[in-house]
C-alpha cells in the first residue's frame, strides 16, 4: 500500500493544553511529560465507522423519549459537520448528553439539589446527512453548580462526541449559549489561548431553524481535522 | 477554504448518559479469527490513586492485519462481524477490561509493516482533550523494529507492551499512568 496522507494537526492555540491549572482536576490528571509526535499511519487514518444500523430514529428529539414532555424551554439544536478544508462530514456518528432544564444531570454521580424530570434522560444521537447536517430536539439545559472553586458554576452546555472518517479526528467538545453570563468565569470555557476559537464553541441564535410557536433555533457548526493532500505531512 | 477544528472540551463526569450505548468490552464475536487475548489494568493519577470516571476507546485490525475502513486498500479480507472496534469505562477502582483477538500487522511508513497494536484513546474529566496511546503485545519480535515503539526511548517501551498475567496465559495487563516514573506514553496525533 502506498503512504497515505495524514490529518493536520491543531492551529496553535486553539486546542486546550492537558494542564490547565484553573480547571483543578486537570492537575492530576494531565501528563507531565512531553507527548511524543507520531506521524499519521493507516491505524489513525482510519477509525470505525457507524452507519444507520446503530441508529434509533427517535434519539434526535430529546423531547420524545418518555410518555409525557420533558419540564423546560424546547430548543431546535442543529448545524453542520465539515472538515478544515470545509467540506462537510456525511454519515458521521454525533452523540449528544446534557442536564435537564433544572440543570440535573441524570447520573448517580450529580448530587446536585435540583429536581430529575422523569420525562426527559439528557441523551440523544444522530448520523449527519449527506451534506453533514444535523438536528436535535431537546430542552434548554439547566446552568448547575461544580465544585472546582468557591461559588463554581458550570454554564449551560451541552456534550457532543463525533467520529469523523478516522481515529485522527475524533473529537469530543460543548457547545455553549450566546450571551451566558457564567462564560468569563468557566476554566473549561476559557481552556484556549485563542478567544476566537473558545467563541466558536457558542451557538448562535437562528431565525430559520427557530419553528414559529414551538421552538427556538440554536445552529453550531462543528469542524473536524481535515487531510492534509499530500502523501506524509513531515 | 481553509477552517480550525473545533476546540476539544473534557467529557466531564456524566459521560455515561450519552456514551454507555456504545460501549463494546468484546471486540471479537465468536466467528472471529485470531488469538484471543483479554486486556486489563487501572487508569492512575499523578498519586497513584485509580480514576473511576475514565474512558478508554480502542481501535485495531483484524487478526489478518486488515482495518475495517474504506482507507485499507490491501488485498485483504474483512471479517463479517469484526469492527476492530471497543469502548470501556473505568469502575470505581479505576480498572478497566476487554476481550479481542491479537491483531495483524498492518503497514507503516515506507511500507514497513508495524507491530501488531491497538491505537487508544483516553477520556476523562480533567481532560480537556483525549490521550492517545498504544497497546503493544509482549515478546513479540516485531516490536523491536517497530516505527512507533522507536520513536520512544527504550526505558518507556514498558508503558506501551502489555504484560503477561501470571493469573492465565491469555490475559494481559497494561495500565494509563498519567503522571509519574512510569508514565504512559502519550502521542502527539
Amino acid at each position: 500500500m502506498p503512504d497515505l496522507p495524514g490529518y493536520r494537526r491543531p492551529y496553535p492555540g486553539t486546542q486546550p493544553n492537558y494542564l490547565h491549572p484553573p480547571y483543578v482536576s486537570s492537575i492530576k490528571r494531565a501528563p507531565s511529560r512531553p507527548l511524543v509526535y507520531l506521524p499519521h499511519t493507516l491505524s489513525e487514518v482510519t477509525g470505525p465507522l457507524f452507519d444507520s444500523s446503530v441508529l434509533d430514529r427517535k434519539a434526535c428529539d430529546l423531547t420524545r423519549q418518555h410518555h409525557g414532555e420533558p419540564l423546560g424551554e424546547r430548543i431546535i439544536v442543529s448545524g453542520r459537520v465539515l472538515d478544515e478544508n470545509g467540506r462537510p462530514v456525511p454519515g458521521t456518528l454525533i452523540e449528544l448528553w446534557q442536564a435537564n432544564a433544572a440543570g440535573r444531570y441524570l447520573h448517580k454521580v450529580d448530587q446536585h439539589d435540583a429536581p430529575l424530570d422523569p420525562n426527559f434522560t439528557g441523551c440523544g444521537h444522530t448520523l449527519t446527512d449527506s451534506n453533514g447536517h444535523y438536528r436535535f430536539v431537546t430542552i434548554r439545559p439547566g446552568e448547575y453548580p461544580w465544585k472546582n472553586h468557591y461559588n463554581a458554576w458550570r454554564p449551560a452546555h451541552i456534550h457532543f462526541s463525533l467520529f469523523g472518517p478516522a481515529f485522527a479526528t475524533r473529537l469530543v467538545t460543548q457547545m455553549y449559549f450566546p450571551g451566558d453570563p457564567l462564560l468569563p468565569f468557566d476554566p473549561i470555557f476559557n481552556c484556549t489561548a485563542d478567544e476566537k476559537a473558545r467563541n466558536r464553541l457558542i451557538s448562535v441564535f437562528d431565525w430559520e431553524t427557530t419553528m414559529p410557536e414551538h421552538a427556538l433555533g440554536y445552529w453550531f457548526d462543528i469542524v473536524l481535522s481535515g487531510r492534509h493532500a499530500t502523501p506524509w505531512e513531515k | 477554504m481553509s477552517l480550525q477544528a473545533t476546540t476539544s472540551q473534557t467529557v466531564g463526569p456524566f459521560f455515561l448518559i450519552g456514551l454507555e450505548r456504545l460501549f463494546v468490552d468484546n471486540l471479537a464475536g465468536p466467528e472471529a479469527s485470531g488469538e484471543r487475548v483479554e486486556i486489563e489494568g487501572r487508569v492512575l493519577d499523578a498519586d497513584g490513586q485509580g480514576v473511576p470516571d475514565a474512558m478508554l476507546e480502542l481501535w485495531q485490525a483484524n487478526a489478518q492485519g486488515k482495518y475495517a475502513h474504506p482507507e485499507d486498500t490491501q488485498a485483504k479480507n474483512v471479517e463479517p462481524g469484526f469492527r476492530g472496534y471497543g469502548r470501556v469505562p473505568t469502575a470505581r477502582d479505576g480498572t478497566f477490561r476487554f476481550t479481542t483477538i491479537k491483531p495483524g500487522r498492518v503497514p507503516g511508513p515506507e511500507g514497513k509493516l508495524q507491530a501488531p497494536h491497538i491505537v487508544v484513546s483516553v477520556f476523562m474529566r480533567g481532560l480537556l482533550r483525549r490521550l492517545i496511546t498504544r497497546i503493544y503485545f509482549p515478546d513479540d519480535p516485531a516490536n523491536s523494529e517497530d516505527f512507533a515503539l522507536n520513536l520512544v526511548e527504550l526505558g518507556r517501551w514498558g508503558t506501551l507492551v502489555a504484560r503477561k498475567s501470571t493469573k492465565r496465559d491469555d490475559l494481559l495487563e497494561w495500565n494509563v499512568v498519567l503522571q509519574g516514573s512510569d508514565e504512559t506514553v502519550f502521542f502527539d496525533c
